[in-house]
């Protein structure tokens, strides 16, 4: 029987996913306007920019919605992961305001394009880096005594939390290559993120295999799980070669938000393994129950809202 | 710079940062939507022009204030763990309202900003009114946590850690309505003045521009209301104050010693009898607390907080006036444009309702050491036990100068395009 405080760490898991298929998407756009060529290199900036444009400081809010939550409902998970990977996290935030930043000041005249693609190719690592570091059961819940490295560059300086970061890249710009197919409009320029998404597709895999070698431990994969995401793989790839994208899009974001909660499901009851399971980790009941009664009404506003967003600037050329 | 001050002034400095953005993202909406609802009611197409020159302006500033607040909610662990730790729980309420409060502004922001075309005109105004109401709304959420570090409450606290907690009655701690009150009106006081300031300024130069009237106008509307109320405001914010940080307001005040029909102390040398009393308490004979009933080592830094808050009266009188002033005008039916002594005032007045903001939360916040949760947990107690924090410190101020640098340098060349005809 889940626990008010499980469904809360769901709800975590569910906002950290929105983040990855929206927010992550958007530093995807960084990493194809930074790959932009061939002929048509300006209008594949241009398209990038524009879908990027209206939804990215909304889409970023999830980010913040998990890290709340997190703080509010788990203070010890959120103080140990603080402790330990500052920084990367530091490193990430430099990256957020160098990509946030630079974003603008290029659509306003500003310049700053080579800033903007850098900084969405290095924040998706810090960002996986730090998620491989808890996975691998890397982040204590008292920091070790001991030398600097050892308490603050060991946890997460690990040939495995890297290969998460990358992973995390390859995730970011196959998701941003095959939504882009969508936001085209002339067919030449859908071929083109066409085919970076069929680049990219591979490249999530081999990613995929690489991170489990290099697991730590034997790794704890549900192989149910593990067989749908593989499913879902397939399907994007077949989508995307019969040209039908709103297929591929779906198939894409699933496959997607399976390898989150893979990762979710392998580590329960964990949140912060080796120490911290979810019950342990939890605040008391009181501000529990009240988070999920706010989470509840929020929710009533925002995706009302969000449907409006995505109805106002998604909306018009999905045929 | 031991790692507790490398990790102090990293906060301060992104706060400071953070908060001059953050205000102009609660007020500028409000500008905005004034403006294109002038231009529906008029179809005058200054104002559409305004509305749409503002919108671009802000398009930057939101962005920046959106990544800078991102530093702060990961800041706030990655500096002050312990802190989050122990008060997460507590006041992660208003976090988590304002986590919504900011996804609403966001998607209503960007029908907004890149709407035009694409809602009808009605719909456009409303996403407006729905970014300026969520703005102002995710302001007093944050601005209620802080107040909960002011005045702690919803808790027994039992060896350091906390039992029986209350969210709820944490939200309403004493502190959170006088501070939000003051913090809003801030907002509307430095962005409307700054705003009617830079374009007095502008009209110094070439009087005709029906262009910097409009913005003019629509400025000192946001702005001069805000900054008479502000000392009001101001005035329960010190009440609450005396009661409940006593002190914090000797540090304010520069009292040294506990007495009855205290003075006021301003500057080196001049002193107003009683008016400490009466100001605090509405009493010329009430007591005052001193520095004297605490130990040094629980004082805060007295001539910082002192400082501060003058700088903050002084300002805060003067755009009083200038508020005033513009009231005075519009009730003589007086054409602000052909006032050149009036538009001199205005335009010294721009950066003033900003620096007094600025200094308002030194008082507030150095007023508060050398505790981060009053009277319950330390500042150096809460810090991370990472060493080197200086170098965060250093890389983050860095990166502020020069995305501040940037800004302005955008902003200018806007404000230099503005039409002069
Ligand atoms: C436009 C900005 C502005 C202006 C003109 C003023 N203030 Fe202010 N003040 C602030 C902006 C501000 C602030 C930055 O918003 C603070 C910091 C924390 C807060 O709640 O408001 C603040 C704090 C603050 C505090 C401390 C509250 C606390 O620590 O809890 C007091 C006692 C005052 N103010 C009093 C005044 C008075 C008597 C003013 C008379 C002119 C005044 N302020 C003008
Ligand atoms: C510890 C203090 C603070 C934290 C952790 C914090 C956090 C944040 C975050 C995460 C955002 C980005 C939201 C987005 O992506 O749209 C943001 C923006 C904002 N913050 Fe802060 N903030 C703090 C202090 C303040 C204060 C004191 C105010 C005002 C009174 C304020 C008002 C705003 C507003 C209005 C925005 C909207 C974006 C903008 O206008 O630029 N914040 N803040
Ligand atoms: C945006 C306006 C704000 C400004 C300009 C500001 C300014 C400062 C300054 C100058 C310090 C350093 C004080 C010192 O250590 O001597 C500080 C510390 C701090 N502030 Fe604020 N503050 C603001 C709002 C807030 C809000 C809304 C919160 C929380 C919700 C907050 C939380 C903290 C914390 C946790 C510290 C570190 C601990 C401490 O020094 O007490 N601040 N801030």
């Amino acid at each position: 029987m889940p626990s008010l405080a499980d469904a809360l760490a769901a709800i975590i898991l569910a906002s950290l996913t929105a983040y990855v298929l929206l927010g992550g998407a958007d530093f995807g756009g960084g990493v194809w306007d930074l790959l932009a060529s061939g002929p048509r290199k300006s209008c594949q900036r241009d398209l990038i920019a524009h879908a990027i444009g209206p939804v990215w400081e909304a889409n970023h809010v999830w980010l913040i919605l998990a890290m709340v939550l997190l703080f509010t409902c788990f203070p010890r998970a959120f103080a140990s992961i603080a402790i330990a990977l500052h920084v990367p996290l530091t490193l990430m935030l430099v990256g957020i305001v160098l990509r946030g930043s630079a974003f603008v000041f290029q659509n306003y005249g500003g310049g700053g394009g080579r800033v903007f693609a850098i900084a969405s190719l290095v924040t998706p690592v810090l960002l996986g880096v730090s998620v491989g570091a808890v996975a691998a059961g890397a982040v204590p819940a008292r920091v070790r005594d001991g030398p600097f490295v050892v308490s603050y560059i060991d946890p997460w300086f690990t040939p495995f939390a890297f290969a998460v970061g990358i992973f995390a890249l390859a995730c970011f710009a196959f998701l941003a290559a095959v939504y882009l197919t969508l936001e085209a409009r002339e067919p030449e320029l859908q071929e083109d993120f066409r085919q970076r998404a069929m680049i990219s597709g591979p490249a999530v895999f081999a990613m995929a295999v690489i991170v489990l070698a290099l697991f730590p431990q034997a790794p704890p994969v549900n192989q149910r799980v593990v067989a749908l995401t593989a499913a879902a793989a397939l399907g994007t790839f077949w989508s995307l070669w019969r040209r039908r994208y709103q297929l591929a899009r779906a198939a894409a974001a699933i496959q997607v938000t399976l390898i989150v909660w893979g990762w979710g499901i392998a580590q329960y009851p964990y949140l912060v393994p080796p120490d911290l399971t979810i019950a342990r980790a939890a605040a008391p009941r009181i501000t529990l129950e009240l988070t999920l009664i706010a989470v509840l009404a929020g929710a009533v506003v925002l995706f009302p809202s969000l449907y409006y967003l995505m109805r106002v600037f998604k909306g018009t050329n999905d045929h | 710079m031991s790692d507790v001050l490398a990790a102090r002034s990293q906060m301060a400095v992104s706060l400071a940062f953070h908060i001059i953005f953050a205000v102009i993202g609660i007020a500028m909406p409000v500008l905005m939507v004034l403006a294109e609802r002038r231009w529906q009611r008029t179809r005058d197409p200054i104002y559409l022009d305004l509305a749409k020159r503002w919108a671009r302006g802000t398009a930057i500033l939101f962005a920046v204030g959106a990544v800078s607040g991102t530093v702060l909610s990961f800041e706030l662990g990655l500096l002050w763990p312990r802190f989050m730790e122990l008060a997460g729980p507590i006041i992660g309420m208003p976090f988590s309202l304002e986590g919504f409060a900011f996804f609403t502004e966001a998607i209503f922001l960007g029908v907004y900003l890149y709407g035009w075309e694409k809602v009808s005109p009605r719909a456009h105004l409303l996403a407006g009114v729905l970014v300026a109401l969520s703005g102002a709304a995710s302001g007093i959420f944050v601005v209620i946590a802080n107040a909960w570090m002011n005045t702690p409450t919803g808790f027994t606290l039992t060896n350091g850690s906390f039992s029986a907690i209350d969210p709820i009655a944490a939200m309403g701690t004493p502190a959170a309505f006088p501070q939000a009150l003051h913090m809003t009106l801030a907002a509307y006081a430095a962005t409307g003045l700054g705003v009617a300031g830079i374009h007095a300024f502008l009209l110094l130069k070439n009087r005709t521009s029906a262009f910097n009237r409009a913005a003019l106008t629509i400025g000192l509307l946001v702005g001069a209301p805000a900054a008479v109320l502000q000392p009001i405001a101001g005035d329960i914010a010190a009440r609450y104050v005396a009661r409940r940080q006593p002190v914090k307001l000797a540090a304010m005040e520069g009292l040294y010693e506990t007495r009855a029909g205290a003075p006021i102390t301003i500057g080196p040398g001049i002193r107003i009898p009683y008016a400490l009393s009466l100001l605090a308490f509405h009493d010329p004979r009430a007591v005052v607390q001193g520095l004297d009933a605490v130990p040094r080592n629980e004082w805060p830094n007295v001539p910082l907080v002192h400082l501060s808050f003058d700088v903050m009266v002084v300002l805060g009188t003067y755009i009083a006036l200038v508020g005033l002033w513009a009231g005075w005008l519009a009730w003589r039916k007086r054409d602000f444009a052909t006032r050149r002594r009036f538009l001199w005032a205005l335009a010294i007045a721009a950066p003033c309702g900003f620096l007094a903001l600025e200094a308002g939360w030194m008082v507030t916040e150095l007023g508060r050491q050398p505790w981060v949760i009053f009277g319950v947990l330390k500042t150096a107690d809460a810090v991370t036990p990472m060493p080197g924090l200086i170098v965060p410190f250093t890389a983050i101020t860095l990166l502020y100068c020069a995305l501040g640098v940037i800004v302005v340098r955008l902003l200018s060349r806007q404000i230099v395009r503005s039409p002069q005809a």
